[in-house]
């Protein structure tokens, strides 16, 4: 024991030194990616903070859509040019679709900034990843992958997370048909689709989400909320419930419109 | 089976080209036989062409099995015609490629001097007159009527009127005759575009290790770099040659979206490219010469880096984001990094386009939303759509219940149909069926993007498909 207690304080010391300067949680934030619902963004310390790494599960195979959507529709509405980039591997054209640009438009977000990055495997996905994460001046990485995807163990998530956060860049890793795990996120969110507003005629309305919060460094997890997304605005909203009558003017002008047009 | 092509011992023992199979084995017991594989000679010729780009940067392929230099102006590099004949017998010996060459004031005088020269002549004038006709290359028929005539060679033929010649044997042969005297120009169509700025090295001794070659390969690079400043343009494609000293070369190229003058960013790609390689860059023998051309050159004004501030930081930023692109693009082929543009077409699956990023237009308007009202368009797209399995109340009508992926969904609230018709205009079958859109959503708050494809009265049972899914 006496032999032993110099050496551990040496390891203490070399911990201690380690945390002091920068050190996984220390350092503070540049800022947030915020959802534009004030009590969602409160509720997280102000928003998902850029240069660290986020976690997106699809809640069913079948969420991978509004997964994907949230996860790229709060990194496009940081005004500026800033582009969003989006890796892939080729298969998921076929598995989740093509990421199909005037849709994004649609919803208000801005097409040309999107870099698209296709790799042939994981493998390469994550060698891409590592580059992507570590240049300065993007507005989010967005890393989807399907399935289990072994290669992204503990080390390669820390070194992911450690390169976001030199560089200062966001990463939102997308994981779509798998099943939340430990891992060095900053977040980690359950996302799936939620029944719309039904709009006149029982049209489905704006896009809506259901959020579920598993994990968070910073303090309380579980929660949950329902979003949806306004375009005009560009930011989320509370949901409004399901059936209930018509709240808002600009619902109401545009339904007017609608009949005048019907 | 004939032979196609045989070896200078087999024509020793009596084998020709064009004999049949069995008769060649009949007469020599052990012939090796090697099928003959049109695409792997092409292959090999060309990489024969890259080799003798040492020579001069204009190397043409005479298919199938020559090779055409425009040595003008080079030869003295080697110290005269004959000693750099002497080199490419040498090298092309090392390879074991048996080698009859010529040389000549034209392309075609010197390719006719090679393949059809029987006589030693004084002079290349002399010799070309001492050709048989059949150098022109005519049609069998047109070649045996003029043997028939009595005119046997170039020489019997060039001292008759050209416009007689025309009249019998037609105006191609008056032609073919007019090139090979040098009357008419026979312009070679070189493997490779001669590059803007070149920048090249040799060396007395080779060199043996890939490491060597890429430190001389910065070096070319910043002589490159430097001729590139000196015009104002930046370059947007390079590419190195190594030379190897058995006469082969290997090319390896770079692209790169905007024009550049950074050593670093070249180098750094260069770099990305060669660990990319499937089978790495091998010195063999020793590279003896490397060279770096630069094939597509932009403008590119001169630029002031390093100063304090906003924009600069922007600019900066931008830039590391052109180069991320650029070194992905190298390590994952260029078609791999994209970026998204409109395309005017109101076709869903046509209307963007995903270009390589390296040369994606300045970007144009999309579509915007119309406010209030939520997307028309998906945030995912199938191409090709699925089919699914559609219950609906009505032929006509909207889907009452879908099934996708073996999963069924109830159908709790919809839109349309939006009516998207082909583009008649453009497609001689008037572009097939009508489309019947629907937006629907299901129990569990999905949205998707269904259609029929067909209206009623254009087919008797139209199929559904999937097209995408909305957020």
């Amino acid at each position: 024991m006496r032999e032993s207690s110099p050496l551990l304080a040496g390891l203490r010391k070399r911990i201690a030194r380690l945390a002091a300067d920068g050190g996984f949680e220390s350092r503070r934030t540049e800022g947030w990616l915020a959802s534009g619902h004030a009590s969602f963004d409160a509720a997280i310390g102000g928003g998902l903070a850029i240069g660290r790494c986020h976690e997106f599960f699809a809640t069913d195979a079948l969420d991978a859509t509004s997964a994907a959507a949230f996860a790229s529709l709060i990194a496009l509405r940081t005004p500026g040019k800033a582009p969003l980039i989006w890796l892939r591997t080729s298969d998921a054209g076929k598995r989740t679709g093509h990421i199909y640009a005037p849709g994004i438009a649609e919803l208000g977000g801005d097409p040309d900034r999107l870099l698209l990055v296709e790799t042939a495997d994981p493998k390469m996905l994550l060698a891409c990843a590592n580059d992507a994460i570590r240049c300065t001046g993007s507005a989010a990485v967005i890393v989807e992958s399907w399935g289990k995807f072994p290669l992204l163990d503990l080390t390669a998530g820390r070194r992911l997370a450690l390169g976001a956060r030199d560089a200062g860049t966001t990463l939102l890793m997308l994981r779509l048909n798998a099943a939340p795990a430990p891992s060095v996120a900053e977040t980690r969110w359950s996302v799936a689709a939620a029944a719309s507003h039904a709009l006149e005629a029982n049209a489905p309305g704006a896009p809506a989400f259901d959020l579920e919060l598993l994990r968070w460094r910073g303090g309380a997890a579980p929660a949950r909320w329902r979003l949806d997304w306004n375009h005009d605005e560009q930011s989320f909203r509370e949901a409004a419930l399901s059936g209930a009558l018509l709240p808002l003017p600009a619902r109401r002008a545009m339904a007017s419109h609608g009949a005048a047009a019907a | 089976m004939r032979l196609s092509s045989v070896d200078a011992a087999a024509l020793g023992v009596g084998l020709r080209v064009g004999m049949p199979l069995a008769d060649a084995r009949a007469q020599i017991g052990e012939l090796t036989v090697v099928p003959h594989d049109p695409v792997l000679d092409q292959d090999w010729l060309d990489r024969l062409a890259q080799g003798c780009a040492r020579y001069s940067p204009l190397v043409a392929l005479d298919a199938p099995d020559g090779l055409i230099l425009d040595i003008a102006g080079a030869e003295h590099l080697y110290g005269g015609e004959a000693e750099l004949v002497r080199d490419v017998e040498r090298r092309l010996a090392r390879l074991g490629m048996t080698l009859r060459h010529a040389l000549g004031p034209t392309a075609d005088a010197a390719r006719a001097l090679a393949r059809y020269q029987t006589r030693p002549a004084p002079d290349e004038a002399q010799a070309i007159r001492r050709l048989p006709v059949a150098a022109l290359e005519l049609e069998a028929e047109a070649t045996t009527a003029l043997v028939r005539a009595g005119l046997k060679t170039i020489g019997d033929l060039a001292s008759r009127p050209m416009a007689n010649i025309a009249a019998r044997f037609g105006a191609d042969a008056a032609m073919a005759l007019r090139r090979l005297l040098g009357d008419a120009p026979s312009p070679l169509d070189p493997r490779i575009a001669l590059p803007p700025v070149v920048a090249e090295r040799r060396f007395a001794e080779p060199l043996g290790s890939t490491a060597h070659a890429t430190k001389v390969l910065a070096e070319l690079a910043g002589e490159a770099i430097e001729a590139l400043g000196e015009r104002g343009k930046g370059g947007r494609h390079f590419r190195a040659t190594f030379f190897r000293s058995d006469g082969l070369a290997r090319s390896i190229a770079i692209e790169t979206g905007h024009p550049t003058r950074d050593m670093g960013l070249v180098m750094r790609l260069f770099a990305e490219r060669m660990d990319s390689l499937a089978d790495p860059l091998d010195p063999g023998f020793g590279f003896d010469m490397i060279r770096l051309a630069v094939p597509r050159l932009e403008a590119l004004g001169a630029t002031q880096l390093k100063l304090e501030g906003g924009a600069v930081r922007a600019a900066n930023e931008s830039a590391a984001i052109d180069e991320l692109a650029d070194r992905l693009a190298t390590r994952l082929g260029r078609g791999r990094v994209r970026r998204f543009r409109p395309a005017d077409t109101h076709i869903p699956e046509q209307a963007q386009l995903e270009l390589p990023a390296a040369d994606a237009p300045p970007p144009l308007p999309w579509q915007e939303p119309d406010p209030g009202e939520p997307p028309t368009r998906p945030f995912h797209l199938f191409d090709p759509p699925q089919p699914i399995e559609v219950i609906a109340e009505v032929p006509d009508g909207p889907p009452h219940q879908f099934r996708w992926r073996r999963q069924a969904h109830a159908v709790r609230r919809y839109e349309g149909p939006e009516r998207i018709a082909a583009e008649w205009w453009r497609r001689r079958d008037n572009g097939g069926l009508t489309r019947d859109y629907y937006r629907v959503e299901d129990a569990q708050g999905r949205r998707f993007w269904l259609f029929r494809h067909g209206l009623y009265d254009e087919k008797p049972d139209p199929r559904w498909y999937i097209h995408g899914v909305f957020a």
